[in-house]
């Protein structure tokens, strides 16, 4: 294990939700609304949804989905809303392209939906974040883990899912950090590989604590062995 | 000039127990930033009603971080009052044509409290509109202005909306409990939701012996289920489609049925719907119409316990805050899809959603056929509101206005 050169910084972060001017009644608005809403309402609506509805691990995966089923009553168009992993992108212009083509490609197989009333309207909102260092860092393995232990949803949410489009990088500041401070190849890959659609804010925490309770565990067993390890 | 003292101290560290310590650290981290600057809430009573009971939590959780909330109360007279009310029932959408002597009077009585509040803190915050004129006063440039509005403006009263959207217009942000109870403003419009207390007499934790209790009290039997709507005895909250669902679902499952509201006595409007509930109840001693004191809230939290299923089958709702108060008990809840429901209750994930009668009966028979999915759907209501209808988190959007408008990050 490398000593890193910089510290793991914990910040926390606050989001407030800014009622947009756009709303749908028809999958036609709906789809116009996704093509000209802002990237902090695409942001909200997908990302952000994910630390307001954590608990959520059966079928609920972004606000889109969420009301084409619900409101709209198109199963299969949900579905595939549904289906889009934030995971898979590093920047809200990617993410709006293809939620975008869902939609239109739904619309022009299915025209007579197009323009059907939905019982609700969907309102596009937006997030405005704001963030605030924690004033508390990691310099180790046993730090990191001593302060993600400690983290809030808010934060915890921060650095796992939202860093992805901080970074524009397929991963998050945990597992950026792991790999690029400490060397852990490994550890940050499978950290990365935590389900953030079927596990809950603290059930994704406990799998990446056991994640790295294991990294600790390999290398005190080894420690005789590797006496400069540092930890 | 004396701002209103609110009851009790409440120490935010007593929330550590109920979303954790780290919750309250960042909280009190978020909070940093605006130490020694100051916010001043302004209504329009100090007692009875949403909003008051509200501030009565916040303040002391604000002082408690140790920031400078302070809160103001209007005065007005009877001529007063009863132009707002007019007012706040056409924003409703109520008929109303209201007179040019309206209006005066509402001015005259901003300028009569202009001389009595301080309104200089650098974050000056509004409730509703009965207040919304002191911005006449606003020092040019110096202060941020907040208008928090708790009602529905979806259908308001076009003269009304009018005269007070002149005001409006001058604020500096809004805030609305739902996306649907907004109007298009030029000013950037924010998401709060309502609140319950977790620790308040309404939904704290309750001695398995005080809901016997209360359950004998009312002669209720807690061996067989208990559907229950807490509600006031209005047209609006629908009790007898509340009754025709209960009817339905007693022919498949031997259960009771609990209406619980305020007492009607000072509602001519309210005795009449409670008059057709007796009616409707028909006699049936399983149906249990209870005229609650204004004020019972340990009552209500034991009836809510005692449920087996909340119901909130209401025509038009604002937020009804009474399916959190059910969802953090765990309640599995079948409620209708109006107003601010929908967002507490997600279909099929935090309870049940329904459009008539039929359909909340059957959405009932499910829940009884199947208590496993009840409790779960219980389970993640409670988490649904704690991640989003907790009053933790009312302050914590609080903080983060003031921060944002305030460009302290």
């Amino acid at each position: 294990m490398e000593t890193p050169q910089t510290p793991f910084n914990f910040f926390t972060v606050s989001y407030l939700t800014r009622i947009g001017n756009i709303s749908a009644m028809t999958l036609s608005e709906f789809r116009a609304g996704l093509e000209h809403c802002s990237d902090a309402s695409i942001f909200h609506h997908t990302f952000q949804t994910l630390s307001t509805h954590h608990f959520l691990t059966e079928g609920f995966s972004n606000d889109f989905a969420q009301w084409v089923l619900a409101d709209a009553n198109r199963d299969a168009l949900a579905e595939q809303l549904a289906a889009l992993d934030i995971r898979d992108y590093s920047s809200i212009a990617a993410l709006r392209a293809d939620l975008c083509m869902v939609v239109r490609d739904f619309c022009e197989q299915h025209p007579e939906f197009a323009n059907q009333s939905t019982l609700e309207p969907f309102f596009f909102c937006e997030s405005i974040e704001v963030t605030v260092p924690l004033g508390r860092a990691a310099k180790t393995l046993d730090e990191f883990r001593e302060g993600v232990s400690h983290l809030s949803h808010s934060s915890f949410y921060f650095h796992f899912i939202s860093s992805r489009l901080r970074l524009q990088l397929r991963t998050n500041d945990f597992s950026h950090w792991l790999a690029d401070g400490l060397g852990l190849m490994t550890l940050a890959e499978n950290v990365n590989r935590i389900d953030v659609y079927t596990n809950t804010l603290d059930s994704a925490r406990e799998k990446l604590l056991r994640l790295v309770d294991r990294e600790r565990r390999k290398h005190d067993g080894s420690a005789d062995r590797e006496p400069h390890l540092s930890r | 000039m004396t701002a209103v003292q609110t009851a009790n101290r409440i120490c935010l560290d007593d929330y550590a127990a109920v979303i954790g310590a780290g919750e309250i650290e960042e909280l009190r981290i978020l909070a940093r930033p605006l130490l020694g600057r100051r916010v001043e809430m302004v209504n329009s009573t100090a007692v009875g009603g949403g909003v008051a009971e509200m501030l009565n939590r916040i303040i002391p959780l604000a002082q408690d971080l140790r920031l400078s909330f302070r809160w103001d109360v209007i005065t007005g007279g009877e001529d007063f009052f009863a132009v707002t009310k007019a007012f706040h029932n056409a924003l409703h959408g109520a008929p109303y044509h209201p007179q040019p002597r309206d209006f005066e009077i509402f001015r005259e009585y901003q300028q009569r409290n202009l001389h009595r509040l301080p309104l200089d803190a650098e974050f000056v915050v509004i409730h509703d509109p009965q207040p919304l004129g002191l911005i006449d006063d606003r020092p040019p440039g110096k202060n941020q202005w907040v208008w928090r509005c708790h009602i529905d403006l979806s259908h308001p009263n076009s003269v009304v909306w009018d005269f007070l959207n002149s005001y409006v217009s001058r604020y500096d942000a809004s805030i609305f409990s739902s996306p649907e109870f907004a109007r298009q403003l030029p000013i950037p419009q924010y998401l709060f939701y309502p609140a319950i207390d977790p620790l308040s007499e309404k939904n704290r934790e309750l001695p398995a012996e005080f809901i016997a209790e209360v359950l004998a009290r009312y002669q209720i039997d807690p061996l067989r289920p208990i559907l229950t709507q807490i509600s006031r005895f209005d047209r609006l909250k629908d009790p007898l489609g509340v009754i025709r669902a209960y009817r339905i679902v007693k022919r498949y499952f031997d259960c009771q049925l609990v209406l619980a509201g305020g007492s009607a006595c000072d509602d001519p409007e309210g005795a009449q719907v409670l008059k057709e509930v007796h009616h409707a109840a028909d006699g049936d001693s399983d149906i249990k119409v209870l005229e609650l004191p204004a004020w019972a809230p340990l009552e209500v939290n034991a009836l809510q316990r005692a449920s087996s299923i909340v119901i909130q089958k209401s025509l038009r709702e604002g937020f009804g805050l009474t399916v959190s108060e059910a969802l953090w008990k765990k309640k599995p809840v079948v409620a209708s899809a109006v107003g601010g429901i929908p967002t507490q209750v997600i279909h099929n994930h935090t309870g049940l959603l329904a459009h008539s009668v039929e359909g909340t009966a059957y959405q009932i028979r499910f829940l009884l056929s199947h208590p496993q999915i009840a409790a779960r759907l219980g389970e993640r209501g409670h988490e649904h509101v704690k991640e989003n209808f907790l009053i933790t988190q009312n302050l914590k959007r609080y903080l983060t206005l003031f921060l944002a408008l305030g460009g302290a990050v």
